[in-house]
Formats: C-alpha cells, sequence, structure tokens
C-alpha cells in the first residue's frame, strides 16, 4: 500500500500478443498476395476515374432496365415460393423429436450440402445443366432457401413443446393433424419470420445470379462492365440498391401484420 | 357494454382489420405468383430435361481428379483463405468507425447517425460479386480486389451488429471515466470496447465463417482464389477438376465451421 503504485488498468499481455499475432498475419498475407503500396496508388488514381466515368449516371434506356428488374423480381417470387413450400416438408423430416433417424439423416444431409455451398456455384452447375436464363436462377435459390429455411425451420420445431403432440396421439389423430394441430400453432410465427428473411435474401441474391448467366438483371450488369458502359452500370447500381430496398420494405410489412 | 345481452360470443384473434390485411397479403402474393409464371421467360423443355442432363454432369463429374490437386489447387485454396481472413479485418477495421457513428449514445447527431445508416444499407445491397466487379475495375484482378470487395460488402453486417452493441452499453462506466476526466479516446476504449468485446468476437467470427464461402466465388470474376481455378476448369469442360475443387470448398466450409464453432466456446 505504501510505496507501490497501483495501475488503474493492468496491461493484458496475453491481448497483446494476440494482437501482434494478428498483425504479423496481416503483413505476411499481404505480402503472399502481392498488396503493394504501389498498385494501391494506381488503384486510387483508377477509382477516381471509376467513379468518374460512372457519373451521371445514365437512364435512357429504362426499357431494358425495367425489364431486367422485373425478371429479376420474378426469379425471387417464384424461388421464395417454390422454396419456402418445399422447405416446410423437409423441416419437419428434420426435425429430431418427430421422424425418426432413419427419416432426418438424409433431409439433415441434403440441408447441408445445399448451405455449405455458395448460390454461384450452384447457378454455374444449374446453367449447365438447364441452359442460361430464369430457370437456372430460380432452381438455384430455391437450393438456397431450402438450405436456409429447412435448417432454422427444424431447429424451431425441435424446440416445441410436445405436449399437444401426446394429446393429439393420445386422442388418436392421424399424422398429418398432429402436424396440422398440434406442430405447425407452434412454429408458425418463426415459420413467417424465416420465409420474410428469405424472400428478401432471394431478392438480394436473385441480382447477382445473372453474373454467370442465370437470368436477372446481373447479365445486363456484367455486360455493361465488359463493355465499359460505366454510366448505365451506375444506373444498374442504383437501381438494383433501389429493388433490394424495396425487398426490405416488404419484407418488415409482412412481418409486421403477420405477426403478433 | 361488456354485459349487454346482444353482445356476440364469437371470440376472434384478430380484428377485422388485422384479417383484410393477412388476407390481402395472401391474395397480393399468390397474384404475384402468379403473374411470375406466366411472364418469366422459361423453357419449359429445358425444366423437362433437366434431370437427365444433370445425372450427365455428375457422371461426368466422378470420378475427382486428385492429381490436379497440387498443380492447380492448392495455392489457390490457400488465397481464399487470406481472402477471407483479409476481407474480414480490412471489413472491422472500415466498421469500426461507421459504428461509432451509427450508434446515437456515442453521436448524439442524428445527422451523422442517418450517413452511417446510408453506408450500412448500400454495402448490405450491392452482393459480394458486384463489389468483386467495382473493385476489379479499379485495382486490376487478383488477391486485392477480392479482400476489398470482401470487406466492402462486411461493412454493413459488421456495422450494424456493432453499432447495436454499441448502442445497448450500460452508462455507468462512460460517465465515471468522464467525470474522472479521461479524454475521449480513453472512454472508448476503458469503457464501451470492454462491454462490446463479446459482440465484437462473435461477429468477427461468424462473418469470418461467411466470408470463407464468399472468397470461394469472387475468382468467377476476377478477383482471385479458388474461384478463379473453378472458372478455368469449367470453361475447359474438365469436370473431374470440377468436383475436385467443389469438394475441396466443401472441406474448407466445413473445418471453418467446426473451427469457429472451437473458437467461439473458447473465447466467448
Amino acid at each position: 500500500m505504501s510505496g507501490t503504485q497501483r495501475a488503474a488498468f493492468r496491461p493484458n499481455w496475453a491481448a497483446r500478443a494476440g494482437w501482434s499475432l494478428l498483425a504479423v498475419y496481416c503483413v505476411y498475407a499481404a505480402w503472399s498476395m502481392d498488396f503493394t503500396w504501389a498498385r494501391f496508388v494506381s488503384g486510387l488514381h483508377n477509382g477516381a476515374m471509376f467513379l468518374g466515368s460512372m457519373f451521371p449516371p445514365e437512364f435512357t434506356r429504362w426499357r431494358l432496365l425495367v425489364n431486367n428488374l422485373a425478371e429479376t423480381l420474378q426469379i425471387a417470387i417464384i424461388a421464395s415460393g417454390a422454396g419456402i413450400a418445399l422447405s416446410l416438408p423437409f423441416g419437419l423430416v428434420c426435425a429430431r423429436n418427430l421422424m425418426p433417424a432413419w427419416a432426418t439423416w438424409p433431409a439433415r444431409a441434403v440441408i447441408a450440402v445445399s448451405r455449405s455451398f455458395h448460390p454461384v456455384i450452384f447457378a454455374i452447375l444449374f446453367v449447365k445443366a438447364v441452359g442460361f436464363g430464369p430457370l437456372a436462377g430460380i432452381l438455384t435459390l430455391v437450393v438456397a432457401s431450402i438450405g436456409f429455411i429447412g435448417k432454422l425451420f427444424a431447429e424451431a420445431v425441435e424446440e416445441i413443446s410436445l405436449k399437444p403432440v401426446e394429446a393429439c396421439r393420445a386422442a388418436g389423430a392421424p399424422f398429418l393433424s398432429v402436424i396440422i394441430f398440434a406442430v405447425l400453432p407452434q412454429v408458425l410465427n418463426r415459420f413467417i419470420g424465416f420465409a420474410t428473411y428469405q424472400f428478401d435474401a432471394n431478392i438480394r441474391n436473385s441480382t447477382m445470379v445473372g453474373i454467370v448467366g442465370a437470368g436477372g438483371i446481373g447479365g445486363t450488369l456484367f455486360a455493361a462492365f465488359q463493355r465499359f458502359d460505366y454510366d448505365f452500370l451506375a444506373a444498374i447500381l442504383i437501381s438494383i440498391i433501389a429493388l433490394v430496398m424495396l425487398g426490405e420494405y416488404l419484407a418488415s410489412v409482412v412481418k409486421a401484420v403477420f405477426n403478433d | 357494454m361488456t354485459n349487454h345481452p346482444r353482445t356476440p360470443r364469437t371470440w376472434q384473434r384478430f380484428s377485422p382489420l388485422r384479417r383484410l390485411a393477412r388476407f390481402s397479403l395472401l391474395l397480393a402474393a399468390g397474384i404475384a405468383l402468379a403473374i411470375s409464371f406466366r411472364t418469366v421467360q422459361v423453357v419449359p423443355e429445358f425444366l423437362f430435361d433437366a434431370p437427365t442432363q444433370m445425372a450427365d454432369m455428375l457422371t461426368r463429374m466422378w470420378p475427382p481428379d486428385t492429381s490436379h490437386y497440387f498443380s492447380g489447387v492448392h495455392t489457390a485454396l490457400v488465397e481464399t483463405m487470406h481472402i477471407a481472413g483479409m476481407g474480414t479485418i480490412i471489413a472491422l477495421a472500415l466498421s469500426l468507425p461507421v459504428a461509432l457513428l451509427a450508434a446515437n449514445n456515442i453521436t448524439p447527431y442524428p445527422v451523422l447517425n442517418w450517413f452511417a445508416r446510408l453506408i450500412l444499407v448500400t454495402s448490405r445491397s450491392v452482393n459480394t460479386l458486384v463489389w468483386a466487379i467495382l473493385f476489379v475495375a479499379v485495382f486490376g484482378p487478383g488477391a486485392l480486389a477480392g479482400s476489398v470487395a470482401i470487406g466492402f460488402r462486411s461493412i454493413g453486417f459488421c456495422g450494424k451488429l456493432m453499432g447495436e452493441a454499441l448502442e445497448e452499453c450500460h452508462k455507468g462506466p462512460v460517465e465515471a471515466l468522464r467525470a474522472a476526466g479521461a479524454p475521449w479516446p480513453s472512454v472508448i476504449l476503458k469503457a464501451y470496447w470492454p462491454q462490446v468485446a463479446p459482440a465484437f468476437w462473435g461477429t468477427s467470427l461468424f462473418r469470418w465463417d461467411i466470408n470463407v464461402r464468399e472468397s470461394a466465388v469472387i475468382g468467377l470474376v476476377g478477383a482471385g482464389g479458388i474461384g478463379m481455378a473453378l472458372d478455368t476448369a469449367i470453361n475447359l469442360f474438365r469436370w473431374n477438376q470440377v468436383s475436385l475443387i467443389l469438394l475441396c470448398i466443401f472441406a474448407v466450409v466445413v473445418c471453418m465451421e467446426i473451427a469457429t464453432t472451437f473458437i467461439r466456446k473458447r473465447i466467448l
């Protein structure tokens, strides 16, 4: 007490070592990927030129833009409809408290595979399988929806109270009635939440699948980029941001109406 | 009123307006679905043909060409991991100031809050692939463009979660430090940081996991990593190499998920 100086905040050597390790990793990774100051500076220069040629955005080809946005929206709507409809049975089959193990394992494997690959990889494979166009995009987003909603929905079903299920079974209800009257009422709210979130995500992703040829506005965006048509690119970007914001707004409306 | 003899005794969960809203939303969804089905340009033959084509593709993919791993995949895979790591670090560095601006208890100016929120929304609205296209135009093809693209896409996610964590901070330590006359960097570092550190690490781990998946595909538009190898293999119709690359991506993603779960358990 008498002679010792007390520090208000004692140095945390473990944390400092961790931060230095992180700094060392940054330097190593930057070096191995050839990040140089010269590239950064020339990049800033290029970026300024790029932004300059993007401005002002060119909206004279608005008819093409609107058609593409409509296709993007159609892909998102169909994929959400089909994906939500398919993920309902998938989620139920996945739930370990309702189904025997021989049924849950295959369903879990399907969900794991569809979650572990980025939608773009599925988009490439579907483009190769069913050709260019919105069909490939729809299939891609259906797979993505099953992976996302299926997993979360299965988790929600596993958390339900089993008492209504037992009551229905004791009263001799058939399997389908047990699902409809004992399981679904408990998870419907959360299911709607996942579904609206997925609709929002599908709108975001449907703007991107076109880059690999799966329909929607992404194809036009990539074409504009490759033709150095940067002012049209700016117009496409602005409309994509507007569409995504519209999707976010729609999702919030649906959630407000259905959640109680 | 409630004891009025003519009050009907049927109970309803929702008010009529609410029911009308629910019904009209369902109707709107049905109509949107019907219109989309009628106008989308899908060739039905392609849809019926799809199972055959898929089966054909899968048979051509099997067996994976494992001899290609060391010559063409390994370096790209390591580069993908670096892109994901550097992208996450760039994102955290860039999202911290935005999060500080977005939290209204730290920045009490609504104009700045709205500006920060605009940055966050823009970052999230533009897909990683689109960010990658933009940065390939700026920095040229390669890993630098990929890392910056991953970083810019993640600002929205990290900044939003960090901003929310900052807004939930207790005022006590802040006021104590202010009363002791601490300058604002000390207030941030000693009052806010210890409270948001768990959220910060949780967010970074979560985003790192997502970024590994995303950095596997940005190579398709020329932004480095395993996606470039995948693109080449697809363009050359080397399906055995494609399946090898897909298996590698799958393995990395699964390892990543196990690793992040482990780290999360250890440090949080």
